[in-house]
Formats: C-alpha cells, sequence, structure tokens
C-alpha cells in the first residue's frame, strides 16, 4: 500500500526537468559543478550515467517482468485459445463472465466480505486501539504484542491451523463449544469460518496501526473535550476520530484490495467450496488460468479484479479522505 | 468497576489471539489419535520427536525450511539492493525518465500483481525457469514498495553531506555505500524484515513454479501436506508452528523495528 507522500520542500522535487533536449550534443554530461538553476536543490546532479547506475537495475527488472507482462496479460484477455489455435476475441472474455455463476459467486462472496467483515474488523480495530491507548490499562505492552501476534504469522500456516480446529469430528472448536458444526463443509459456516480467520489474523494488525494514529493525537485535546463538558465516547466520535480520518482510510483501503485477492485462506482452508461459497476472484483465476489453462479468460478476470481495486479505492478516497465536510 | 471489565475483555480478546498459537505447540506435541480425543488435550504432550521423525519422512521439512530460509536471505538482500539504490536514484538525480519511472513504481504498488500470473508464467516456462529457484527469486526483485520507502528516506537526506563527498573526491556510488546507506540503517533494517516477511510468506507464485518436492518452501510444503490422501494432523501441527517461529521470535526480539516494518512507513508522517 502506498505510504502517503509529504508534502516536500525539496525545490524541483515534483518538476521532471529535461536537462539535455535532444538537440544537445549527446554525451555531454551537465558537470555538476555547473550553477544550478533556480530551483533545483544544489546537490542533486545532473549526470547521465550516475542515476541509471542506480536505478538501472529496478527499471529493467520493471521493464521485463512488469511493464512487458502487463501488456500481454491485457492482449490475452482480449482472446481466445480454441483447440491451440489463438484468435482475437474482442471483448467476449469480459462478457463471459456475466454468465457465468462462478465467476458470479466469487464476486458475492467478496462483496460480502467487504460488507460485513472489513466494517466489523476496522470497528474492532478502533475499540481496541482505543483501549490499548489508555494509560489505564494494566499489562498494556503485553496485550499490545498479544494483538499483534497472529499478523506475524504466515498465511497458509494459521490457514491450516484453522483447518485443524475446525475440524467436524473431533476438532477443538466443536469439541469445546460441545457442537457437531460442519465449519468447512456447509455454505452458509464455511463463510463464517473463512471471516473469523481473517477477522483474527488482522484486526490486531490494523489496531496496531490505528493505535500509532491514536498516539499522535494530543493529551490537550481529550483535556480540552473534557472542559467543555464531552463525555468519553462523544470525545472520541466528534474530536479524535475526524482526526483518525487518514489511518481509518489507509486501513479500509489495505483490507478492501486485501479482501479482492484474497488466495491463501480460502484454497487452505475450503478450496473455494462448498459449492463455490468461499470461492475468491483471485482462487477464481487460478482454478481457470492454470487447472482449466484458459489463460484469455483468468487474464480477463485479473483485469476485473484490477479495475475493481481501482474503482474501490478511487471511491474511499473520495468519501473517506476528504477533509472535514 | 467499567475499567475493570474493558481490561477483562481487552484480556479475553487477546487470549483469543494468542489461543490458536498455544494450541499449535499442544497439537505439535501429540499425535493423531491423542490430538481429536474427547476432551482435546489442553497441555503439550510427548510426541515432540515422533511427530519430527514423521514429518521429516513424509517431506522432508528440514529441507523444506532451509529451502525457504535461503531463498528468502537471497530475495532480501538483493531486493533490499536494488531497492535502495533505485530509491536513491529517484532522490538525489534529475534524470530523463525518472518521472516515468517513479509512475512504474507507484502504478506497482497499486496494480495488483495477480494480473502478472498468466504472462509471467508463461514466460518463466519459455526460458525453462518453471520448477527452480531463480524462479521465485528474480521476477519480483524490483520492490516498489521498498523503492518508495527508501526514497522517501533518502529525501530527508542533506544534500550538504552529499556535497562534501563530492569535494572529498568519492565517486557517486562510494557516496552511495559510504556516507548515505549507514545513515538509513532504521528504514534499511525495517525494510529487511518486510522483505524478508513477505518471501518467507509468499504463496501462489511459489505454488504455481515449484512442482518437484525437493524445492517447495515451507507455504507449498503446508499446502501439499494438507492434500494428501491421509493427513497427518499433528505432523502439519508442527510444520504449521516452525513456519511460524523464526518471524515470531524475529518478532519478539525486535518489536519496534518489526512494527515499523510491517507498517512499512505507512504512518511516517
Amino acid at each position: 500500500m502506498k505510504p502517503r507522500m509529504r508534502p516536500r520542500t525539496n525545490p524541483g522535487a515534483s518538476l521532471p526537468t529535461s536537462p539535455a533536449s535532444p538537440g544537445s550534443s549527446p554525451g555531454a554530461a551537465v558537470p555538476a559543478a555547473l550553477p544550478a538553476p533556480a530551483g533545483t536543490a544544489p546537490a542533486v546532479r545532473r549526470s547521465r550515467t550516475a542515476p541509471w547506475v542506480f536505478a538501472g537495475p529496478a527499471a529493467a527488472l520493471f521493464l521485463v517482468f512488469f511493464a512487458y507482462p502487463l501488456a500481454a496479460s491485457f492482449v490475452q484477455s482480449l482472446q481466445t485459445t480454441d483447440g491451440g489455435v489463438t484468435r482475437w476475441a474482442g471483448a467476449e472474455q469480459y462478457t463471459r463472465m456475466l454468465d457465468d455463476p462462478s465467476f458470479l459467486r466469487s464476486l458475492a462472496n467478496v462483496a460480502l466480505i467487504l460488507v460485513v467483515q472489513v466494517p466489523v474488523m476496522i470497528g474492532l480495530a478502533l475499540a481496541l486501539a482505543y483501549v490499548l491507548n489508555q494509560s489505564w490499562l494494566r499489562w498494556r505492552a503485553t496485550l499490545r504484542t498479544a494483538y499483534f501476534l497472529p499478523a506475524v504469522t504466515t498465511l497458509v500456516a494459521y490457514a491450516v491451523v484453522f483447518r485443524v480446529l475446525l475440524k467436524t469430528d473431533g476438532g477443538a472448536v466443536n469439541q469445546i463449544l460441545g457442537t457437531q458444526v460442519d465449519w468447512l463443509n456447509d455454505p452458509f459456516w464455511a463463510r463464517v469460518a473463512l471471516i473469523a480467520s481473517i477477522t483474527w489474523r488482522w484486526a490486531g494488525y490494523n489496531a496496531i496501526i490505528l493505535l500509532a494514529g491514536l498516539q499522535a493525537v494530543g493529551r490537550e485535546q481529550y483535556e480540552a473535550a473534557a472542559i467543555d463538558g464531552a463525555g468519553a465516547l462523544t470525545t472520541f466520535l466528534r474530536v479524535i476520530l475526524p482526526q483518525l480520518r487518514p489511518v481509518v482510510l489507509f486501513c479500509s483501503i489495505t483490507s478492501t484490495i486485501g479482501t479482492l485477492q484474497l488466495f491463501d485462506e480460502p484454497l487452505v482452508l475450503t478450496g473455494g467450496g462448498p459449492a463455490d461459497a468461499t470461492l475468491t476472484p483471485i482462487l477464481y483465476l487460478y482454478q481457470v488460468g492454470f487447472r482449466q489453462f484458459d489463460f484469455g479468460y483468468a487474464a480477463a478476470i485479473a483485469w476485473v479484479v484490477v479495475a475493481l481495486v481501482g474503482g474501490l479505492s478511487y471511491l474511499q478516497f473520495r468519501y473517506l479522505g476528504r477533509e472535514r465536510p | 468497576m467499567k475499567r475493570a471489565l474493558v481490561w477483562l475483555a481487552a484480556v479475553a480478546g487477546a487470549a483469543v489471539s494468542v489461543i490458536p498459537f498455544y494450541w499449535m505447540v499442544v497439537a505439535a506435541t501429540h499425535d493423531d489419535g491423542e490430538l481429536f480425543a474427547s476432551p482435546p488435550p489442553f497441555l503439550p504432550g510427548g510426541e515432540l520427536m515422533s511427530n519430527l521423525v514423521a514429518l521429516e519422512s513424509t517431506i522432508h521439512f528440514s529441507r523444506v525450511m532451509a529451502t525457504s530460509l535461503w531463498t528468502a536471505v537471497v530475495y532480501t538482500a538483493l531486493s533490499a539492493l536494488v531497492s535502495a539504490m533505485c530509491g536513491y536514484g529517484l532522490a538525489k538525480y534529475r534524470f530523463r525518465g525518472r518521472g516515468l519511472l517513479l509512475g512504474t513504481v507507484l502504478a506497482t504498488m497499486m496494480i495488483p500483481f495477480q494480473v502478472l500470473l498468466v504472462p509471467l508464467f508463461q514466460m518463466m516456462a519459455s526460458v525453462g525457469w518453471v520448477d527452480s529457484y531463480q524462479a521465485i527469486i528474480v521476477p519480483f526483485l524490483a520492490n516498489s514498495f521498498g523503492i518508495f520507502l527508501m526514497r522517501q528516506a533518502f529525501l530527508d537526506f542533506p544534500d550538504e553531506l552529499l556535497e562534501s563527498g563530492r569535494l572529498d573526491g568519492a565517486g557517486d556510488l562510494r557516496i552511495f555505500y559510504g556516507i548515505v546507506l549507514p545513515c538509513v540503517r532504521p528504514q534499511l533494517g525495517a525494510l529487511v524484515i518486510f522483505t524478508f516477511m513477505a518471501q518467507w510468506n509468499a504463496f501462489i507464485w511459489p505454488l504455481l513454479m515449484l512442482n518437484s518436492e525437493e524445492r517447495f518452501t515451507v507455504p507449498v510444503a503446508l499446502n501439499h501436506l494438507i492434500g494428501l490422501s491421509h493427513v497427518d494432523y499433528a505432523g502439519l501441527m508442527l510444520g504449521a508452528f516452525l513456519a511460524t517461529l523464526p518471524l515470531t521470535l524475529v518478532f519478539l526480539l525486535f518489536q519496534r523495528q518489526f512494527v515499523s516494518g510491517l507498517l512499512g512507513g505507512a504512518l511516517k508522517g
């Protein structure tokens, strides 16, 4: 996720000046000792080779392993392959999705998680952050560590643990609750299990981010609100929360993106089943592309996910990110 | 009174966070029969060694751990170097194509990498890299997040120091390694932790690339174990425990750096 850019006082940082016009003699690097033009930091060097020594390896890697496959993937999404013959398909792969119950199911599944799990988790994380920020809380440091611990676990490892905990026969959860719930094989409970697992993994992580945001709020603001006669809840909602808006936005966008890219957990926990109840778009992409080897369709699904990530991030930025109304 | 209730709730929630870890230890030290007995075991048992032996014979788990470790170390070292250098170039030089490169860095951060899976897979197949270690190391070496993080760090670096290095006759690379890099150690540490963790946890790409058991990384091996016709649950839990152990230890020892690495400067500024 993109860290916020700070406004810089470094002049010229955002102005890509063109040091050499195409007509100027090639190879004549502007000497660093030359008086810097206005608006350029003095030590920032204008050299032809030196910057590419530093940026070159990354640029080459991006070209080969990002720009090319990105373009190839888009072209692929407009093609179809029948019996080894690839032909132009236009928007066919995209319209195909509209009649594909599995794909639509996968979208509905992540929509459910976006509507239910993300807000609940962020609310939970906010409450947690607030409590963990209280100076009277005993064992505060230990509790913070405990809440953050799940964020350190390998996704596949924790999914494996939950799968065993939730085993129908003899699984610890069923034994302790005294139930016989078929957690991973019943459509409803499989979704519950998936949502509970993700929440376990990420709530503490988001709480720690929000806590860092809370700690930036000065003590005097609480005191001022208290003098004005505001209760703890009013203070939090009216004074503290508005200042946390950028951090909440960060959590909400990263969680949205994470949800749209969900793969490890559903694959390991349920394999996307039962009856596609926990299928996600990326898991479906994986099945279509690498089980059925329908590359064109897989590429088209990927681009729909790209569009969703972009669109939802933009909407959240627009509606959560604006300054005070 | 109210505080006591809030505190109790906080402790209960923390217990929920930690119990799966504890249970992993419990499960890894019992055999399958004890594991699913009624009532389930609540204390660690005595089957750790036999589970280890079983896990070793099923999938050679020590080799799996070693593979994960060395590929993650190599990846982290190379990727941190590439990222730091690129971040430095973007922060301290003006050059043609700089805007385009910065735009690419931002784009890769926002575009889900899964969109690259199919073409990357075909690229790997065409150069014969499928089922090779370089396939899980090379393609994602340029880490846009790391580049951005390092660029931010270098932007804060005072130009006067670079200038004085130049007056002393030091070349560009010499300045970078001798003067600049030692000054951004905290950010570099955060980047290393973040990168290592990402590679240690990487799943979908290694799953696509690694076919033969002797090259499996930890997540791929765990996924393989759970798909076997006869699942050894205790062994599986031991594997999950071993997979989690290194990062958990690093986290407990270097909590501050770890958290800043994971949050990745999200809150910087």
